[in-house]
């Protein structure tokens, strides 16, 4: 190691394989100092000026910002951020095209100069050796310094490398022909680049600074020696002229006579390159506070006048440098950013100068030829012996040609740094660095893409194994699903049996489903056998003496609270009334007709409807307020059910809108002598909401045969009905919620014979169970997401409804028995139907449904018939079990 | 005699010599990747079934049972190149007729036409699609293969099969296409 500096301090210098002569070109543009450009139009800043991610935008459109100001924010892994290269405004931020061979558009920051360049506020550090090397990387990393050399890679990643570095390599070779950008910044900034030199050195720590120069620099070689005079750990070198020296591998070779291992970077044998531009932009970014917004930039060319040096602000349009510096093109004019061996061509001069943006050529035809057609390879091997990276460039070509790519690798293409020497020198003119870029990225791509499909394969496994899993867990949950339902039946119909039996031995035990079970067993046998159930129907009506005891109690209990009744209430329904009056205007006209068809005592009850049918109205149009309002016009005993329902009512119309539960509760509420006309109103107005016109002739009929008070009640529906068929044309039929709705629709039917059915006087009980069914299917009905009156629930409601009527028209005559009656038939008829419309959902609802309206039938003291069907059957089914018994024994 | 002293010679050496070899071949025997593997590598695991078998891996494996080597449109003359080379077979031309250096392109959905069905989540191989029911979809595109199957299933026609857009990173150079542009 020793030895090695040793060498290298006595200036020996290694060299290199390979290596072209090309004309230097250099001297054109070495005459004047490096020249200030007037301020352009405008400034195309990419965003994107180096290898690595974007930084993130923090400027946005119409944004006036200051000379140095940050345009981005780094974010993410090798990510540097651009500032504004002058003081001025941001016109736009789009895509334009970009420094790259393709011009592919890359989001820019377009700034119109204001001609002022102000400043932002600097935070120059005039002690630099204080700073600890944290902060030092991030005053580069923050001042969006990137190689200035050609590649762009970020330089704070490399000032923070964690290897040892043994030499700080100083790239000045400026190698290839016609730049002279980095020799000019040498020879007048040599000062600030040994000050950037020293910041990177208090980074690093290396053991030598060695500063590669041609020996075509003179100027600059002596500037710079006469720069590091003072800092012994500081050795400028001198190598030959030679094409492509100034390759990061190469220099390394040159200089230490180290070659950086294929795959490897030089951080990893203890080297680290840096462009003299770079350096002194760390320079500037730490002693002045600047960030890197303008760089030096070569244009020459012999189209150019002027030719020479520029400091051209980051975003400079090529063509404003061109303009600048005196531009007569030629026909097929060429212009090339970089030099002419690595250069390529731009497809357009609107195109803003980047961080490695070193050099604008704009060669006539006599300078830098188009390429002749190629011509076959003739084997001299001329590319071989010039290739700095010890390759075989003709067998390149051919495996390119025949896109080998395994052997292209296998011949360390990877290795080749398209420096284009070989082409320079092939004598058939073959442009061997193009087969390679080419085969470059056909292998790049098809390496990313092997990986895509891995990535791809490794989805559709896991999709696989997933659909798999989920398939097993379905058959599984399958098969326990009717074992388990088996099981239950046999266990029902196991207890059903057990209790027959237990019935055929002791009558007293017997309970009402075993009654039920051995009624519809008799019926399937259709027997007529004489009646002698005494035993049941005792046990029944005892039950049912319990259950209306019960039911007056409860009536009792809340008939306490309403001492004074209608007092009370009524104060109550006012206070309410006047709340949704409050709420409520529009509606006035439905509310004065309500209360003129109230009777004269109920006035206040009245209003209570009115404004609840107003409250509705307005959120939903909705028929079932009528019900609650019709609800209102009956007997004063029905006040405090009134008043429920109301309330519920109330609640059920702010939460949300399903006008069916409304409906039914409002039905089941009203007393006897209203549940005709709700039943009624309530049928019409789904009917029509369906039929939407012909059903209102319907109404009037039946509302005439009503009272006359209900007429305007009637009205106040059609009404309501007309705006609800009118939304539901408006509503298309979104099919797949019919499995649902049907759900919905079944349920409904369900809880309406239920409710009507018992039809006695003790409403409360019925109430709060219709209430609560109501309540379960608001639920349900909330779940389903588009209420679009499905037609086929509109089906079954006028199906419903067309049951309804009749049951309500019958009882007129006040006897129970009939009604009664005419609702059981309609209960078990609607319950088959559920049954069979709907699978094993709803099973056990179904079955309560059943069993209710059968319980509830005898409940009158009139209910002769039925009873005597009911103890035939039941007498029948003991009968036969009797017999069986005694046949066995 | 001498004949059979010579038998038993050669015979006991090669016997030796078998016995050697045999311990060889199970000691140090190399696992080789089945064929079937090395052509389900090759296939580009787009998984589009264009081939009629449901996967790449299947139609591998229909390969290795002899089965054509031109039924794979994704991978193009590239990959029936490489699985003729592995299968010894003569590289024919792609059985549709496709072009041989097929077009690479994502699946996009339109969103705001999506109506949220999740039937082209369902029709997805590699799950490149996110979204749930009535909620709009998207598909990831650095997951998406471009295998199309997700376009049938559409209700409502919201898929569209988009060229991949090319990045400075994709963007290959073109041999003697070097544009020449006239300067203003």
């Amino acid at each position: 190691m020793e030895k090695l500096i040793d060498q290298i301090k006595q200036g020996k210098v290694w060299s290199i394989p390979g290596g072209v002569h090309p004309p230097g070109q250099k001297l054109q543009s070495t005459t004047q100092a490096i020249a200030r450009l007037p301020l352009p139009d405008k400034l195309v800043v990419s965003l994107k000026q180096h290898i690595g991610a974007n930084g993130k935008l923090i400027v946005e459109k119409g944004q006036q910002v200051l000379k140095g100001q940050a345009l981005t924010k780094p974010s993410g892994n090798w990510s540097v951020p651009v500032h504004a290269p002058t003081s001025g405004l941001i016109s736009d931020i789009c895509p334009m095209p970009s420094a790259h061979p393709s011009a592919l558009p890359e989001l820019s920051v377009i700034i119109e100069p204001d001609g002022e360049d102000n400043w932002c506020e600097l935070n120059p550090v005039p002690d630099a050796k204080a700073l600890s090397h944290d902060e030092l990387v991030d005053i580069i990393h923050q001042s969006g310094i990137a190689g200035m050399g050609g590649a762009g890679f970020p330089t704070y990643v490399k000032a923070d490398t964690r290897k040892a570095i043994e030499f700080l390599i100083v790239n000045a070779v400026e190698c290839e022909p016609y730049i002279t950008a980095d020799d000019m910044l040498m020879r007048e900034h040599a000062d600030g680049i040994i000050a950037g030199i020293e910041l990177m050195q208090q980074l690093l720590s290396p053991q030598l600074t060695i500063i590669g120069i041609e020996d075509n620099k003179p100027d600059a070689i002596a500037a710079m020696k006469q720069a590091a005079q003072h800092n012994d750990s500081i050795i400028v070198q001198t190598v030959p002229t030679v094409y492509p020296s100034g390759g990061e591998k190469q220099l390394i070779k040159l200089l230490t006579g180290k070659e950086v291992p294929n795959g490897s970077i030089p951080a990893d044998i203890g080297m680290l390159v840096q462009n003299v531009g770079t350096l002194f932009a760390v320079n500037q970014a730490v002693y002045e506070g600047k960030p890197l917004i303008e760089r030096v930039v070569t244009v020459t060319g012999n189209t150019i006048h002027k030719q020479g040096n520029v400091w051209a602000l980051l975003g400079t349009e090529i063509k404003h440098l061109l303009d600048c510096q005196g531009f007569s093109p030629v026909p097929q004019q060429r212009v090339v950013m970089g030099g002419p061996m690595m250069g390529f061509t731009l497809p357009t001069v609107r195109i803003g100068v980047v961080k490695t943006t070193n050099c604008i050529l704009a060669p006539d035809h006599q300078e830098l030829a188009e390429p002749g057609d190629e011509k076959a390879c003739i084997r001299c091997s001329a590319c071989a012996d010039a290739c700095p990276a010890s390759l075989l460039p003709q067998q390149l070509q051919w495996f390119a040609k025949s896109k080998e790519y395994d052997k292209l690798n296998e011949h360390n293409l990877f290795d080749c740094i398209e420096c284009g020497a070989c082409a320079y020198v092939c004598p058939s003119e073959i442009p061997l660095v193009q087969y390679y870029r080419v085969a470059k990225a056909e292998i790049k791509e098809q390496q990313a893409e092997q990986i895509k499909a891995e990535r791809a394969k490794e989805r559709f496994e896991a999709r696989k194994e997933r659909l798999e899993r989920e398939q097993e867990e379905r058959q599984n949950r399958h098969k326990r699903k009717p074992a388990t339902k088996s099981d239950n039946e046999k266990q029902k119909v196991a207890d059903a049996l057990a209790r027959v039996k237990a019935k055929s031995d002791d009558t007293d035990s017997k309970s009402a489903v075993a009654a039920a079970i051995a009624r519809a067993k008799a019926k399937k046998q259709g027997a007529e056998l004489e009646p002698d159930n005494s035993e049941v129907a005792k046990e029944r009506a005892a039950r049912k003496e319990q259950a209306r005891k019960y039911k007056e109690q409860k009536a009792l209990e809340q008939g306490e609270e309403s001492v004074d009744k209608d007092d009370k209430k009524s104060a109550v329904a006012a206070a309410i009334a006047r709340a949704k009056a409050k709420k409520a205007a529009q509606a006035a006209e439905d509310n004065a007709s309500a209360e003129t068809g109230a009777a004269p005592k109920d006035d206040k009850k009245a209003a209570v409807a009115a404004a609840i049918a107003r409250a509705k109205a307005k959120k939903a149009a909705q028929a079932a307020e009528n019900q609650t309002e019709a609800e209102e016009d009956s007997a004063p005993v029905d006040d405090k059910k009134a008043a429920v329902a109301a309330a519920i009512a109330r609640a059920k119309a702010k939460k949300a809108a399903q006008a069916a539960e409304n409906q039914t509760e409002a039905e089941e509420d009203s007393a006897p002598v209203d549940d005709k006309k709700a039943a009624v109103a309530a049928a019409i107005a789904r009917a029509k909401a369906k039929k939407a016109a012909q059903a209102a002739e319907n109404q009037t009929e039946a509302e005439e045969d009503s009272a006359p008070v209900d007429d305007k009640k009637a009205a106040v529906a059609a009404a309501i009905a007309r705006a609800k068929a009118k939304k539901a044309a408006k509503e298309q039929a979104q099919s797949d919620d019919s499995s649902q709705q049907t759900n919905d629709s079944s349920a409904e039917a369900d809880a309406q014979p239920q409710a009507d059915a018992p039809e006695s006087n003790e409403d409360k009980k019925k109430a709060a169970v219709a209430a609560a069914i109501a309540r379960a299917k608001a639920k349900k009905a909330a779940k389903e997401q588009a209420q679009s009156d499905d037609s086929s629930e509109q089906i079954n409601d006028s199906n419903d409804e067309a049951d309804a009527k009749p049951q309500a028209d019958a009882p007129e005559s006040n006897e129970d028995k009939k009604k009664a009656a005419v609702a059981a038939a309609i209960a078990r008829a609607k319950a088959k139907k559920a049954a069979k419309e709907q699978a094993q959902s709803d099973e056990s609802s179904e079955q309560l449904d059943d069993s209710k309206p059968q319980v509830d039938e005898p409940e009158s003291s009139e209910d002769k018939k039925k009873a005597a069907v009911a103890r035939a059957i039941a007498r029948a089914k003991a009968k036969k079990l009797q017999q069986e018994g005694n046949d066995k024994s | 005699m001498t004949l059979f002293y010579a038998l038993i010679a050669l015979g006991s050496l090669a016997l030796i010599f078998g016995l050697i070899l045999g311990f060889a071949a199970v000691r140090f025997r190399v696992e080789s990747n089945p064929i079937v593997d090395q052509i389900d590598t090759i296939l580009p695991q787009t998984q589009c079934g264009q081939c009629g078998y449901p996967g790449c891996r299947p139609y591998a494996e229909a390969i290795a049972n002899g089965d054509e080597i031109n039924k794979c449109p994704p991978g193009g003359e590239a990959t029936v190149k490489k699985l003729a080379d592995l299968m010894g077979v003569e590289a024919k031309p792609l059985a549709g007729g496709e072009q041989a250096d097929p077009v690479k392109t994502v699946a996009y959905i339109r969103e705001d036409e999506c109506i949220g069905c999740t039937k082209c989540i369902q029709a997805c191989p590699v799950d490149a699609i996110v979204g749930a029911t009535r909620q709009m979809h998207t598909v990831l595109i650095d997951e998406c293969t471009g295998c199309d199957l997700c376009v049938e299933p559409c209700p409502v026609d919201c898929i569209d099969m988009l060229p991949v857009k090319e990045t400075k990173q994709t963007w290959k150079w073109q041999l003697n296409a070097i544009p020449v542009t006239q300067v203003d």
